[in-house]
């Protein structure tokens, strides 16, 4: 078994309206930032023991179609990081 | 019959919707998210709210708790009645017990108001409601925008799904009237045994506070248990 981090990162389907991400941009612009579109997205970091770098990446997904994304409104992806070894 | 209503953490319309059932004369019970088992409810109500904070995303926390778990084996084994007002939609669609999911409001406000809503389609589980049929009820939510995707959208509507409209004084489904950003103007579906919407029927229950069309639509779906029961017994 090892450790592992694997970062989920959600965001929201390309085509739907994002209000938050909106007033954001909105909010650079004011301040004078030559920004055109904002999408604010979810950084979701799980540490989880795994036989391997394979199994972390399974078990993300499927954490992530469980729970931590919404399949109807939002993408996602996953990155995983070996920490270490364990005893 | 008796009427479970479930208090999630961070529910705040549990103890009104309790109240509206029991001035319509029906049993209830309270059911806590926790708990394992129905406790012999003829039908629940998922009360409006914030459920954990809406946390992570409005309802996706609350509909994988016990109760849940629950509720969705008695849609599936015995077809539950459940309605579903706001948080309870929220919560169903996460659970996957209503397809579409809600989102943000289009404009980034919270919108608490009247809102007239139309039947689009007289539905069984709301006998006495007529398609075409207007009411005028309260809105509450920061994010009730309806969404999915056009392909479903045309599904929802071709199966009768698609209950509730927002509308304008008029009764027309128009952009103005259109409180949220939700796909087709859509404020309310229906599937099988399940029913939500994003008003609060609960807070119109007496016309001298400004509406008591929410006491007609709880009305209807007390008649339709009823009627239900009648049908189960023979």
């Amino acid at each position: 078994m090892a450790r592992f981090t694997a970062i989920v990162t959600v965001t929201l389907k390309k085509d739907i309206l994002d209000p938050a991400g909106e007033a954001t941009a909105h909010t650079l612009q004011q301040l004078g930032y030559p920004v055109a579109g904002v999408r604010l997205g979810r950084h979701v970091a799980l540490t989880m023991d795994a036989a391997d770098e394979g199994a972390a990446l399974r078990l993300s997904r499927q954490m992530a179609d469980a729970l931590l994304a919404n399949p109807i409104m939002e993408t996602y992806q996953v990155q995983v990081e070996s920490l270490c070894e364990l005893e | 019959m008796r009427i479970g209503v479930v208090t999630f953490p961070g529910s705040n319309c549990d103890q009104d919707t309790l109240d509206a059932l029991d001035t319509l004369g029906v049993d209830t019970l309270r059911l806590w998210y926790r708990d394992a088992d129905l406790a012999g409810a003829d039908a629940v109500v998922l009360p409006g709210g914030f459920s954990y904070g809406d946390y992570l995303r409005s309802g996706a926390l609350a509909a994988k708790s016990p109760i849940m778990t629950a509720i969705q084996e008695a849609v599936v084994d015995r077809q539950l009645p459940l309605l579903g007002i706001c948080n309870g939609f929220q919560i169903l669609t996460e659970a996957g017990l209503l397809p579409g999911g809600l989102r943000a409001n289009h404009h980034g406000q919270f919108r608490c108001d009247w809102q007239r809503v139309k039947v689009i389609e007289a539905s069984p589980l709301f006998p006495g409601l007529e398609a075409g049929e207007v009411l005028k009820l309260p809105i509450a939510h920061g994010e009730g925008s309806y969404y999915m995707d056009e392909e479903s959208l045309q599904s929802l509507f071709a199966h009768g799904e698609a209950w509730l409209q927002y509308v304008d004084a008029d009764g027309q489904a128009q952009s103005w009237a259109n409180p949220n950003g939700s796909v087709a103007n859509l404020a309310g579906v229906a599937r099988g045994s399940v029913a939500a919407l994003m008003p609060h029927p609960e807070r119109a229950m007496m016309d001298i506070l400004g509406s008591d069309d929410g006491h007609r639509l709880l009305t209807a779906w007390l008649c339709g248990l009823e009627r239900r029961a009648l049908y189960a017994r023979g």
